[in-house]
């Protein structure tokens, strides 16, 4: 039963594919995402752009305001808790939502275990820099993974460098002889069956989406192009001047990241992109917590 | 024989790995100039019905598409393909193609803690997996809808001319049955 609920969980986000999740923080911005074509929301008090900006600690969020934003819409809700904290989620899970992050967004609880996972129904989606990063987390009984990127920064530039970076280390994987394999799961500090699924199918055994900096839909097209399934975009949106817009736009350049002309005319006219912060800029890492 | 997949967003990867198992030719749907190939079917993948009904209306391909529904073209459709099909769906004055006499509740198993895998019968074929994903079933059917299987007493696969409507996931239980896709790529050549 319990491999059951994590195949269906699996399955939940291989639905999302091709798809925008998209951060809010009210039942209106909500409303305004799945009109606009999300195909889930992340339930949030805060976006990551105004996390950096509050500075202290960041938590999950008032169960009463993920429930206002689960009447408000039809589609998937996510919501975050923080790393390793095993009893926000427990919470979380009590009030049914759709999928848990397990998000370095909000303040570590723990500074060395994730959550354990397995010991839950709901499934859960979390930010990875690598390969190694991605197969623990799956280990730990992820059903999902997102580079992590750098929040809140409106800066692609990590998530570029995530997304390359894990399918650079899956190539090298597939290329090894199954003998090497061994020494690979050592490396990676990860179960040997793991490494094995990635040489044989060429992929993580879960869905694979871009998070952590997406402001354009240029940016969303740039992630499809580097193999992401899918797209969160977090402050980018509701940041920027014309959120509805915007948030249409990048939906639209999910689907159709082939095409340049659409492209263009998807990029025209959305009004002021939000205020980026460049990563030298910034003095709180969020990529790095949790490891 | 050749299948379009409507790709717009959704597990449509799934249904032409399904595809490519039995050998069939297929393409993917993305935008308008897609329509102008020749194909024989129509495949409408899970997802979030929200997100594909919208973008089938902004990218140029609802009107196509429907009229060739209405003109007979066959269609299989899961889960999210469902809602796209009918005619009503209960507490939602949203009506996409609507050309299956039908009324669909969505999430009408609830949350994510309410999706499920089980077996059961469908008409014509026997035992199969199901796999639900918060998905709708279908709450009333119209004079000459088929109905090809319940489980626990609720609607979840109809026929109504050569349309196929599927609360579940075949696609994605492709590695223990290939047999619902089967019948429809059959019903491709019964004219």
């Amino acid at each position: 039963m319990a491999n059951d609920r994590y195949e269906l969980n699996k399955q939940l986000a291989q639905m999302l594919k091709g798809g925008v999740i998209m951060d809010v923080t009210t039942p209106e911005q909500a409303r305004i995402a799945e009109a606009a074509g999300a195909c889930a929301v992340m339930a949030l008090e805060r976006i990551p752009a105004d996390i950096r900006a509050a500075g202290g600690v960041s938590r999950m969020s008032d169960p009463k305001m993920i429930r206002s934003i689960q009447d408000a819409v039809s589609i998937p809700v996510m919501a975050k808790c923080r790393i390793g904290h095993f009893m926000e989620a427990k919470i979380l899970e009590a009030i049914e939502i759709d999928y848990i992050d397990e998000s370095e967004v909000l303040s570590p609880a723990d500074d060395v275990y994730h959550i354990d996972k397995t010991q839950f129904s709901v499934p859960f989606v979390c930010g990875a820099r690598d390969l190694g990063e991605a197969l623990r987390r799956i280990n730990e009984g992820a059903s999902m993974i997102r580079t992590k990127g750098e929040p809140g920064t409106g800066d692609v530039v990590q998530a570029v460098r995530h997304m390359r970076k894990m399918n650079q280390e899956i190539a090298r994987i597939v290329s090894m002889r199954e003998d090497e394999l061994f020494e690979a799961a050592k490396e990676l500090r990860v179960p040997f069956d793991l490494v094995k699924y990635v040489h044989e199918n060429g992929r993580i055994p879960v869905v694979n989406f871009a998070a952590g900096g997406v402001a354009t839909p240029a940016d969303a097209a740039l992630m499809m192009w580097l193999g992401a399934e899918g797209v969160f975009v977090g402050s980018g949106i509701f940041k920027s001047g014309d959120p509805a817009k915007r948030a249409q736009a990048i939906v639209k350049a999910v689907t159709n990241y082939q095409d340049p002309k659409m492209l263009a005319d998807l990029s025209t006219d959305l009004g002021e992109a939000m205020v980026g912060i460049n990563e030298n800029e910034i003095r709180l890492i969020m990529e790095e917590r949790g490891q | 024989m050749t299948i379009a997949v409507l790709a717009v967003q959704g597990a449509f990867l799934e249904q032409e790995q399904t595809l490519d198992m039995l050998g069939v030719n297929y393409f993917e749907i993305r935008q308008r100039p897609d329509l102008s190939r020749p194909f024989d079917g129509l495949i409408l993948p899970g997802g979030e019905s929200t997100v594909q009904g919208k973008l089938l209306r902004e990218l140029g391909l609802f009107d196509i598409l429907k009229e060739k529904i209405e003109d007979g073209l066959p269609v299989l459709a899961t889960c999210a393909g469902m809602i796209l099909l009918a005619g009503a769906l209960a507490d939602d004055s949203t009506v996409h193609f609507g050309t299956m006499p039908i009324r669909v509740r969505r999430n009408a198993y609830g949350r994510q803690l309410g999706s499920f895998h089980t077996t059961a019968n469908m008409a014509g074929i026997g035992p199969v997996p199901m796999t639900f994903i918060r998905a709708p079933y279908v709450e009333s059917v119209d004079d000459g809808v088929d109905v090809l299987a319940r489980v626990d007493n609720r609607i979840v696969a109809v026929r109504y001319g050569r349309q196929i409507a599927l609360s579940f996931h075949p696609e994605l239980d492709r590695k223990e049955s290939t047999a619902i896709h089967e019948t429809f790529l059959r019903m491709l050549v019964e004219r």
